[in-house]
């Protein structure tokens, strides 16, 4: 039994950090949005498994709401977006597809290096998973930083908050359900805004190259 | 009770400014609502000066520092909503809204405003968290409402950077809690309110706590704009439209500075007063720092007086990392005279763009001879603003300055000290341009300016007076909201 439990584990937060890499490699957005879908679904797979291995209640109706949320509305979203857009092809990004990817595996092992001062405290099979909630964060600043397109700007938010979620669901086994409720909700709002912003710059002015936009500095 | 209704309050007002379309009277009511909410805050100051308020079995709560947030955030809407018709009618007459947009304006400015009490008044801390991030939704569409390029660039930034940056906190919160489950002592609790965070501060995991503060000061510094993540504030205040403007950077920033002052408790308590005051020290001074030379070269009046909050708010971080009750009472009061005064600024900024039609510096100039009014509110906004005696921000300014050689930081005092002086230069040229500069001829005559926005703006720079005079019906409040977030 405890044995499953922790294969599950593993399988299902491994996934959540290798969908983190693949949006690093896929430039058509169809895919990237494809595999945050899996992402989000991975995520919730951990907190189900979390959920029915400590008997938590409330964690297993979070683990619901995540694969609703994250798995199916916010992917939903980002692809309505994709298909208005025709040039959705991330063009020329500041660091490269195999440097991106170089970069990534530098990222993984730093997060194993700084995660090991925490997990220390409280050792378990769950918080030894640490390490891929945090690389996956620092894929996510690493997608927001190097990425020039809108659409990579939501997608490199969306890993932060998944990398956030996976370190609270393994540390903690999830936060009080209300807190949860209202992060959840509150992703959801920052993506429908930041759609709606999406949509409205480029009917004004035919543009989501973010290079783009100098009309404010000092 | 005082606390249900203190939320009831705006959140019916939000309900009926959401059902019927924009009217002028809907503007009087949210500046009434907003009028409640400061009663209310003030009956809930008396209230909590014995033992704190409970509502809803404990998920709300206000202590002293609630209570007086509540104040700050009533006093500062009632300014804002005060200009909600006004500036309604000019963009209607420009064409810069519709109807339409009017009525989003007014609902969003009351979301906007609940979110931040609910900040506030929650007794958890990972709602205050929900509720921070909620405002940065809320306040999104009010930065681009004007619909331009820059409007929207500017939103877009804001939206991101926040996010972004409020995520850390988050992470922060979730590793209080996470340490809060694995107290070494036996003792533990398991939920994010903050009394029991409290009560076993003493028993957190040092590398735990240090780690999750950090990321506090560098995620809720990002909606202080402190900082590192400061870079979206400018923007962002310059584009809103002016009451806008006025509640972000008059008391959006300090209602998440109130977020830090309360983890600043929980992580000394953890890991005793030195790692928390280094922390705030540093991005404390670099914002004072990054200010002070922003300011000098400044050309936008709008920007100038966002860069201005950045100084403000790396006070109040230093303040804050002295943290001993006389410096935390000095940081409370200097966040009520800067919201105010700020509040009468900005506001003041939107007069005079409507008027001038731009907020160039270089192109405004003879403002006190062409708008006497206007001009001199202006002027004394900015003497309070650069903390002239006898308006409340000096008398905060200094008792901060007492707090930290009291601490033997002589050194931050000389490095404010010289900031604050360069400043007052900056701000003192700029001004001499934009209110005593040469007037082109045809325009000698002096104008009037309107009495509905001169009353409520000389009333609140009449109140940074008459704090900086007599703080005495405020002085035992500070003292015992300062000492609710001493460990």
């Amino acid at each position: 039994m405890n044995s499953t439990y922790v294969a599950a584990l593993e399988l299902a937060a491994g996934a959540v950090l290798v969908s983190a890499v693949m949006t690093l490699w896929r430039r058509s957005v169809r895919s990237i949005v494809s595999m945050l879908s899996l992402q989000g679904m991975a995520l919730s797979a951990v907190a189900i498994v979390l959920a029915l291995h400590e008997h938590e209640r409330a964690l297993f109706v979070t683990g619901c709401l995540v694969f609703v949320v994250k798995g199916l509305v916010v992917p939903g979203l980002l692809r309505r977006v994709s298909r208005l857009d025709p040039r959705s092809r991330e063009s020329r990004p500041l660091v490269n597809v195999p440097a991106s990817l170089v970069f990534a595996a530098v990222l993984i092992v730093l997060s194993y290096v700084v995660s090991s001062r925490i997990t220390s405290m409280s050792p378990s099979e769950a918080s030894h998973l640490v390490p891929i909630g945090v690389a996956t964060v620092l894929v996510g600043y690493f997608m927001l930083v190097t990425r020039r397109r809108a659409v990579s700007k939501i997608v490199g938010l969306i890993l932060v908050d998944n990398g956030i979620a996976l370190v609270t669901f393994l540390l903690t086994s999830g936060v009080p359900l209300i807190v949860e409720l209202g992060s959840s909700l509150d992703v959801l709002l920052v993506v429908v805004v930041l759609q709606f912003l999406m949509v409205s710059m480029r009917r004004h002015s035919d543009t989501d190259q973010l290079t783009e936009m100098k009309a404010l500095r000092d | 009770m005082l606390i249900l209704w203190v939320l009831f309050v705006p959140l019916a007002t939000t309900i009926l400014a959401a059902s019927v379309s924009w009217r002028p009277w809907i503007g009087w009511a949210t500046s009434a609502s907003s009028a409640a909410v400061l009663g209310l805050g003030i009956a809930l100051s008396v209230a909590t000066m014995t033992t704190p308020e409970l509502a809803l079995h404990g998920s709300l709560r206000a202590d002293s520092l609630s209570a007086f947030m509540v104040v700050v955030i009533g006093t500062v809407s009632i300014l804002a909503t005060l200009f909600t018709p006004r500036t309604m009618r000019q963009e209607m007459e420009s064409g810069i809204t519709t109807s339409r947009y009017a009525r989003h304006y007014v609902v969003l400015m009351q979301v906007f405003i609940t979110c931040m009490l609910l900040a506030v008044l929650t007794a958890n801390l990972g709602v205050l968290w929900v509720s921070i991030e909620a405002t940065t939704i809320a306040t999104t569409f009010l930065v681009s409402h004007r619909r331009t390029d820059g409007a929207f660039e500017a939103s877009w930034k804001y939206v991101i950077l926040c996010s972004v940056g409020i995520a850390l906190a988050f992470l922060g919160t979730v590793l209080i809690y996470y340490a809060e489950l694995h107290t070494g002592a036996g003792v533990h609790s398991s939920s994010l309110d903050w009394t029991s965070v409290m009560s076993v501060a003493h028993h957190l995991n040092p590398n735990v706590t240090r780690l999750a503060f950090a990321l506090l000061v560098v995620g809720y510094g990002t909606k202080v704009g402190l900082v590192p993540m400061h870079s979206w504030l400018a923007d962002a205040h310059s584009q809103a439209p002016a009451p806008v403007s006025a509640l972000m950077s008059g008391v959006l920033l300090t209602v998440a500075f109130y977020g830090l002052l309360r983890f600043r408790a929980v992580a000394a308590a953890a890991l005793g007063p030195t790692y928390p005051r280094t922390l705030l020290l540093v991005v404390g001074l670099a914002s004072l720092l990054l200010a002070t030379v922003m300011l000098i070269a400044q050309r936008d009046l709008k920007r100038m007086l966002a860069y201005s909050s950045i100084e403000h708010m790396g006070l109040l971080a230093i303040g804050a990392a002295v943290g001993t009750p006389l410096a935390i009472a000095a940081v409370l009061l200097h966040i009520l005279g800067h919201g105010i005064t700020k509040a009468v600024l900005f506001l003041s900024s939107g007069e005079i763009y409507h008027l001038e039609g731009t907020t160039e510096i270089a192109k405004i100039s003879g403002l006190l001879a062409r708008r006497p009014v206007l001009g001199g509110i202006f002027g004394f906004g900015l003497l309070s603003l650069v903390a002239f005696p006898p308006f409340s921000l000096f008398v905060s300014e200094l008792s901060m300055a007492r707090a930290e050689v009291d601490a033997g930081l002589w050194w931050v005092v000389a490095i404010s000290l010289a900031c604050l002086g360069v400043i007052f230069a900056a701000l003192a040229r700029h001004a001499r341009h934009m209110l005593m500069g040469a007037t082109s001829s045809e325009t000698t005559v002096a104008l009037t300016t309107a009495r509905s926005v001169a009353v409520p703006l000389v009333t609140g720079l009449v109140v940074c007076v008459a704090l900086g005079v007599v703080s005495w019906p405020l002085q035992s409040l500070l003292t015992h909201a300062a000492h609710g977030v001493m460990s």
